[in-house]
């Protein structure tokens, strides 16, 4: 599976047309103490670029920006009633899993190194 | 206090068959089938069982948890958390006045409708507007309605493109929320490193999309915005209006009015400017002043004054419509017309000028000591980024915990956004020097408390009633009722 | 002499300015546009004495005239123990600002955190928030929780048994929110539930607000109500008037997602429209939804019990134009006024109140009728202690007559039709008074 990472720090790892988006262990420390996970619903449409949901820490909160278009197939229902698990293990509990419409918006996508580099700037 | 015993929930205090209640019997036949079975209650409501005495002493230990203005300095910025006279507790609970039923016709309230008018015609003269609305419940409602003014106001005109509304990074809140409320989209303009508008960033959002621009002034850094009158020339000539958000007035009084600025609209927090208490959050009240021309939107109904001197409510044709039930916290206002005329024109017209006196004494008397991220004078409140020693790792969340071992309310942490740990104070016009010299001596010990024992800083507070609350574990699993185990 | 609220002397001011730098407290605001600054002299009149500050207001209070109350429509005139009254004016409560540093806040946190138990258990419904403004507002806020849960459908349904004011506000509210609001017609005085089924399945319908009691006192039965709207996705909004909760069915019962009204009802002194309280509640699944402060329980360090505000990524402090709403308020001083008026009536004092109001409404109504100048406008319509009369004479007549003999006969709604109300204030003299009255006529 290859990772690709979007601005706003919403990562999607992608298997095939199938991708599995969550927020970034460089997002999730910002954050703080997860404490809610606002997911949208299965069959749900997300648009590339749109929010989907939002998720919560006690004192701040931040949209989830889709990196990609496309249906909802699975949402993480472990988050429901374990939010912190994206603290734990960002990459490993991902938020949505989503049938991509159009794969080549991953093109327009950071890739690892990238993405690296610019919370590198960030910090800063 | 023992909080074994007084720290309970007034369920806990319940027995059965106590009751801390009487009624007047009036003799009349008991209506048995009122009401048909189906409409009843099927659930028993369990209320709690105590005694008067019970109750009086449970609510009086708890606001000993309190911390009040009463209590001591309140330096909360953006609040201004200034004294609250006791005459207007007295004048507002007048009986001929709290009887009174909103809908009962204007010939029996005649010295209500008075007293309505008149806060309306002082509020106008103090914001420099042609009429005010006493109308909505609190400053944010008071922005929601000044935005639907806005609206109404375009409209009217036919000019139904104008649907943004370019709001400082820096401002409250409340003003984009109010906004999206409104239905507007809202447009961030950034801010300059001291919180002001640059107007070059803020012309080229400036189209005929724009309904208004909202602006604070003092900004929430205290820093009066002096290009005021190039941005009100150049949202003019887009044909937008200047919105006033009056959190920051206190300042202005007796010094600038908002009118004279070119803004169109404002509103006003009594529970800040007009020292009408702050209640634990409410009531309050935002009453909106417009400009000359805008008047035939503001929210029915209005008072009137008629010719032979008498008073009568009215409904505009063009009016936007009702935003509360009646007149709004009509309580609330009374408070404020008693501290206007309590201080008349001649106090009034100090009230800036001290309390912009009292923020510049205490900032010039610690900025040795705290990051000053904008030196010159400030207005009312102003910032500090932290303590100047970052090394201790003391950060301001440990200040405004250690303030309360001292006994005084924290200042506002971590607004405006523009700095990491802003901390951002309001002494305003009613402390004396002997309250600002030993709070800055208290703050001045806090510095060097984070140099010479930080750990004990971290750990603040070690004087409250309780200590730190968990606040993830309440967002994690709330708890937002009491539920017998 | 400094001026009793400033205690600034010239002494201080000098000391003050040095230390700032500066001479002249004008000096403060020279980066202030010279054409900005206020020359001139407020038009407003001199200082005032404490004196003559509680003679202006004894002479405008002159000028209102105290009536016996008979009118309702949503604000009615009840007594207030005076211990509620001593508790609501310590000033540790009174001058405290929204408890944001809950170690020295846990008195407005406790009370807040009662107060929800309480509404909740009025309601039926799962979670209260700190309160509202009023109750006008609170059901506009539902309005826009309604169409925010439903993300794309903006459609929302208002019975026309709603009391106007409160249809008015939601309608100012959702015509700048850029929500749809119908009218659900009403059918001999309550909701047309065959014309709502209609219109919920046309569609687009985000919730759907009715009113227990309508805006006639008539209390309505809304059975099936939730059915039709759960088949619609559409919340259902149920206004309530706080006091009547301890007799009728709750929204809960009902099937209600949502609760919402004014609490002026606990005990309130009318004063002439505010300051009131609003209240919302909602079940579990729409919390993330709910406007306003919410206060939740939680430990402190040394884990003991304590309170603090929570949830508040719903807010505008923190989520700007994306927050569930812009308000900022809760309505902290009354919220612990219904704590207090709740602890001390309990659930049998607030079922006795209903009990009076209720005999008395019943007594007046079977009087007045007799008169012959008045029928029920609903006969067969059961109501607590508030109904509608159609008249023979206009509504506002029977009304400035009655004032002129000392009494507020009621509301009118339009020219020959008015409700009436009667709370355990007004006594069995006053209502056969009122009767002779509209006899005469």
């Amino acid at each position: 599976m290859k990772t690709y990472y979007s601005p706003t720090h919403e990562y999607i790892k992608v298997d095939g047309n199938i991708g599995y988006i969550g927020i970034s262990d460089y997002a999730q420390h910002a954050l703080g103490n997860v404490v809610y996970v606002d997911m949208p619903e299965v069959g749900d449409d997300i648009e590339a670029g749109e929010d989907f949901g939002a998720i919560e820490s006690v004192k701040a909160a931040s949209d989830l920006i889709a990196p990609v278009s496309g249906a909802v197939v699975e949402i993480n229902e472990h988050l429901i009633d374990n939010p912190r698990l994206v603290n734990e293990d960002a990459m490993a509990n991902w938020i949505i899993k989503v049938e991509l419409t159009d794969p080549a918006q991953l093109d327009d996508l950071m890739d690892e190194e990238a993405y690296k580099q610019l919370c590198e700037k960030e910090k800063h | 206090m023992n909080r074994e015993f007084y720290g309970k929930l007034i369920f806990e205090l319940s027995r059965p068959g106590r009751s801390g209640f009487c009624i007047t019997d009036n003799h009349l036949p008991a209506v048995e089938d009122a009401l048909p079975a189906t409409v009843l209650r099927q659930q028993p409501l369990e209320l709690p069982e105590v005694d008067e005495p019970t109750v009086v002493r449970h609510y009086t230990n708890m606001s000993n948890n309190n911390f009040g203005v009463d209590t001591g300095f309140y330096p909360l910025g953006s609040c201004t958390m200034k004294y609250n006279p006791k005459i207007n507790e007295e004048v507002a609970s007048h009986r001929s006045f709290q009887n009174l039923h909103p809908d009962t016709p204007a010939e029996a309230v005649q010295g209500a409708l008075k007293m309505y008018y008149d806060l309306q015609r002082a509020l106008s003269e103090i914001g420099g507007m042609a009429e005010f609305t006493l109308n909505p419940y609190a400053g944010a409602h008071g922005e929601l309605t000044g935005l639907m003014v806005i609206r109404a106001y375009h409209a009217s005109r036919g000019d139904d493109g104008r649907v943004k509304v370019i709001v400082p990074d820096s401002a409250h809140g409340t003003n984009p929320a109010s906004a999206a409320v409104a239905g507007l989209q809202i447009v961030e303009v950034k801010s300059r490193p001291d919180g002001t508008v640059d107007v070059d960033d803020l012309r080229p959002l400036l189209d005929d999309t724009v309904a208004a621009v909202m602006m604070t002034n003092p900004n929430t850094l205290g820093i009066f915005e002096k290009n005021i009158p190039e941005i009100a020339r150049l949202v003019h000539e887009a044909g937008a209006l200047l919105y006033y958000d009056g959190a920051n007035l206190n300042p202005m009084l007796g010094v600038a009015r908002p009118g004279d600025m070119g803004f169109d609209v404002m509103h006003i927090n009594l529970h800040k400017t007009f020292s009408t208490p702050h209640g634990g959050g409410g009531p309050g009240a935002g009453p909106v002043g417009v400009r000359k021309g805008l008047e035939q939107f503001l929210p029915s109904p209005k008072v009137v004054k008629n010719e032979d001197g008498s008073f009568s409510l009215v409904t505009g044709e063009e009016s936007l419509g009702k935003i509360s039930s009646h007149l709004g916290n009509f309580g609330v206002e009374m408070r404020a017309l008693a501290y206007i005329l309590s201080l008349g024109k001649e106090n009034l017209s100090k009230v800036g000028p001290l309390a912009t006196l009292s923020a510049n004494y205490i900032k010039e008397s610690l900025k040795d000591k705290y990051l000053l991220p904008i030196e010159g004078v400030c207005k009312h409140e102003f910032v500090f980024d932290g303590l100047i020693d970052k090394s201790t790792g003391v950060t301001t969340l440990n200040i405004a915990k250690r303030l309360l071992d001292y006994g005084y309310h924290a200042p506002t942490i971590y607004f405006p956004l523009l700095f990491h740990e802003s901390l951002m104070i309001e002494p305003t016009e009613t402390e004396s020097v002997d309250t600002l010299d030993a709070f800055i001596e208290v703050m001045r010990k806090i510095a060097d408390e984070a140099v010479t024992d930080p750990e004990m800083v971290k750990t603040a507070p070690h004087n409250t009633p309780v200590a730190r609350p968990d606040d993830t574990e309440a967002a994690l699993h709330p708890i937002v009722k009491y539920e017998r185990i | 002499m400094t001026h009793r609220y400033l205690p600034h002397t010239p002494a201080d001011i000098d000391r003050m300015l040095a230390r700032c730098g500066v001479s002249r407290l004008e000096d403060l605001y020279s980066d202030v546009p010279e054409e900005l600054l206020f020359k001139g002299e407020y038009d407003l009149p001199s200082e005032m004495s404490e004196r003559r500050v509680r003679d202006f207001f004894n002479e405008l209070g002159s000028a209102n005239r105290q009536l016996v109350c008979f009118a309702g429509n949503g604000f009615y005139d009840h007594d207030t123990p005076a211990a509620v009254s001593s508790i609501i004016s310590r000033s540790e409560f009174l001058t405290a600002y929204t408890p944001y540093q809950p170690e020295i806040s846990q008195g407005t946190l406790q009370y807040i955190f009662e107060y929800q138990t309480m509404m909740c258990r009025l309601t039926g419904l799962d979670v209260s928030n700190a309160s509202m403004y009023d109750g006008t507002t609170a059901t506009a806020e539902a309005m826009m929780m309604a169409v925010a849960h439903a993300r794309k459908r903006n459609r929302v349904l208002v019975s026309a048994t709603m009391r106007q004011g409160v249809t008015d506000v939601v309608a100012t509210y959702a015509r700048y929110h850029g929500v749809t609001i119908d009218i659900i017609p009403e059918k001999e005085g309550i909701t047309d539930r065959e014309a709502l089924a209609t219109m919920l399945a046309e569609g687009n319908v985000a919730g759907v607000i009715v009113a227990q009691r309508n805006r006639y006192g008539i209390i309505e039965d809304y059975t099936g109500y939730a059915e039709l709207c759960k088949g619609a996705k559409a919340l259902l909004i149920m206004n309530c008037i706080a006091s009547d909760l301890a007799v009728l069915k709750t929204p809960a019962e009902w099937g209600a997602d949502v609760a919402v009204g004014d609490a002026q009802s606990l005990g309130m002194p009318l004063s002439f429209g505010g300051p009131y309280l609003g209240f919302i509640c909602c079940t579990n699944a729409l919390i993330r939804k709910l406007p306003g402060r919410i206060v939740g329980q939680t430990k402190d360090s040394e884990g003991r019990r304590v309170f603090v505000l929570t949830l508040q990524a719903r807010e505008q402090h923190i989520r700007r134009e994306k927050a569930t709403s812009n308000i900022c308020s809760n309505q902290g001083l009354m919220a612990l006024f219904v704590t207090v008026y709740l602890s001390l009536t309990g659930a049998e004092g607030l079922r006795r109140i209903n009990a009076q109001g209720t005999n008395g409404a019943h007594y007046l109504a079977r009087q007045l009728t007799s008169t012959g100048k008045v029928v029920l406008t609903y006969p067969d319509r059961p109501f607590l202690n508030e109904f509608c009369i159609t008249t023979t004479a206009p509504a506002a007549e029977i009304i400035r007559v009655a004032m002129q003999q000392g009494i507020l006969a009621g509301v009118a709604l339009d020219e020959h039709r008015m409700t009436v109300a009667v709370t355990e204030l007004q006594s069995k003299e006053d209502m056969d008074r009122l009767t002779e009255i509209v006899k005469a006529l």
